[in-house]
């Protein structure tokens, strides 16, 4: 038997198991599934929930309803990583488990104890999250009393896990107060330690006119230091002070914590990762999935998707003594939520920045891509039940690994 | 010495496309285009620390690396190179400009 071993059971480590138990053999392979957690998180969905649109059972499912039958799933903390050994040692009944090959899908978290002040007093109190379960719904219960002042919305530090969340955040915000009649009550902030709104410059353009559509001033290379808890401001590197009396904070990310103990991962505890097959960097046996990448890619869940599509073709190959294709192109898609029923889609890569035109999809589509259309937001909020049902199930999805440039207009 | 002059390859906003070609005049000659010449030890600590790294593991270093192990912290570092100590960096170390992460 062949032990293949799987860390997390997010989106990336669920949609990967199941693939894989179709794709191999599975009276030559064993295949273990490792999380500390018993529930699935459908992460996209915490963003609805301050605004009072999803509560938290909207978003969570037992994780084993969602892994295939023929994998062993094993609740524990992972305690250490041993490459040179090929074992891993869990916390659990101090079980240490053998492969021989290993997926490293731990995903990332926010890490708010990085800038000195957020978590003190005033967390949970004035500062907020909405990328925990809990954090969201304390600031749901937050913003249903909230008489209104200066809302500042602040991204720590870049890579974040979905980075069109602070934008969708604030476009929802926006809206919000404009159906409880109070928008004019609200002072909205965006302060970024980006040069724009966003990373990309005609994503960036067209977002940045739509936030100043809605009135949201932005505040642009803006790099966090600390919080002024006393005074209630947030205060960058280079002594700028931006004043809040709600700060919703976008932490800085950083990848599993056993990634540092086991000295595998970068400054953020992220897996060095060959861009284009997914393998790790110094290790031939490990391949990494979804946000606990180094990659310059998303850290989304459509970009774990794809990468599993193109991970289970390669080491299909890998297993057989082929080599691994270069063929992951850093391919993410989004729907972006702006408001009032609203939504954007975009459709990028690593070499191909998202462009305006129209996104084909058999069956439900056209969808309009980087503009506003009411059918975009029908697409994310069908989007729920695709996640469940077909996406982590690592079911067929009508778009293909590698983004094309069919629709797409060109300068 | 201005950075047109120095016969290195710079790409439209003035990033060097070819790190080997690098020499401590061109570093001194950015710093000037920057507005942070004349370049001290403490920047020098900087951009040494960001060549060294970046050879050695192929990547341009994040601001969060430097900060954490080049012996200077962010705060001096938004000191030596204010406003994008990012890109003053990368352009005095004769590196492309950083990719904004997505």
């Amino acid at each position: 038997m062949k032990r293949l071993l799987i860390l997390g059971g997010g989106t990336a480590g669920t949609m990967v198991a199941n693939r894989l138990v179709r794709e191999l053999d599975m009276n030559e392979w064993h295949i273990t599934v490792v999380d500390q957690d018993e529930i699935h998180y459908y992460q996209p969905g915490f963003l609805f929930i301050p605004f009072g649109t999803y509560g938290k059972a909207d978003v969570m499912r037992p994780k084993r309803d969602f892994l295939p039958r023929e994998v062993e799933v094993i609740i524990s903390e992972v305690r250490l990583i041993e490459p040179e050994k090929n074992l891993v040692h869990l916390v659990k009944e101090n079980r240490t488990l053998r492969y021989d090959y290993l997926i490293i899908a731990t995903g990332s978290r926010i890490a708010p104890e990085e800038t000195p002040g957020l978590m003190e007093e005033e967390w949970r109190k004035s500062i907020f999250d909405f990328y925990t379960p809990d954090g969201a719904v304390a600031l749901h219960r937050f913003l249903r009393t909230w008489r209104g002042g200066r809302l500042v919305v602040n991204v720590a530090e870049m890579p974040i896990k979905c980075p069109v969340a602070p934008l969708e955040f604030l476009f929802l915000a926006d809206a919000y107060f404009h159906d409880r009649g109070m928008r004019d009550r609200v002072e909205i902030v965006y302060a970024t330690p980006l040069s724009g709104a966003f990373t990309k410059p005609i994503a960036s353009q067209q977002l940045g006119d739509l936030l100043e559509q809605k009135n949201i001033q932005l505040i642009t290379d803006f790099n966090i230091a600390g919080v002024d808890v006393d005074k209630k401001a947030i205060v960058s590197y280079d002594d700028q002070r931006v004043e809040f009396d709600l700060l919703v904070s976008i932490p800085t990310n950083m990848g599993s914590e056993v990634i540092a103990r086991s000295g595998m991962g970068d400054d953020l505890n992220f897996v060095p990762t060959d861009k284009h097959t997914l393998k790790a960097r110094d290790y031939d046996n490990i391949f990494v999935l979804g946000d606990a990448t180094n990659l310059p890619s998303s850290k989304a869940g459509s970009v774990a998707h794809f990468q599993v599509d193109v991970f289970i073709e390669n080491f299909l190959r890998y297993i057989d003594g082929l080599e691994l294709l270069p063929t992951f192109d850093g391919h993410a898609n989004c729907f972006i939520e702006s408001g009032h029923g609203k939504g954007f889609l975009i459709d990028f890569n690593y070499d191909v920045e998202p462009l305006p035109g129209m996104f084909p999809m058999p069956g439900i589509g056209p969808f309009s891509l980087l503009r506003e259309s009411r059918i975009n937001h029908w697409g994310k909020m069908m989007f729920r039940w695709v996640y469940w049902h077909i996406l982590l199930k690592g079911r067929e999805m009508p778009i293909p690994a590698q983004m094309s440039m069919a629709g797409k207009w060109q300068r | 010495m201005a950075t047109k002059e120095l016969n290195v390859s710079l790409d439209a906003e003035g990033f060097m496309t070819d790190p080997n070609q690098w020499t401590p005049e061109i570093a001194e000659a950015m710093a000037e285009e920057e507005g942070i010449a004349p370049l001290t030890e403490r920047h020098w600590q900087v951009i040494n620390w960001v060549r060294k790294e970046a050879a050695r593991t192929g990547e341009f270093p994040s601001l969060r690396a430097i900060s954490k192990r080049s012996g200077v912290d962010t705060k001096e570092l938004y000191e030596l190179f204010p406003k994008g100590p990012a890109r003053k960096i990368a352009r005095c170390a004769g590196y492309p400009k950083p990719k904004g992460c997505i």
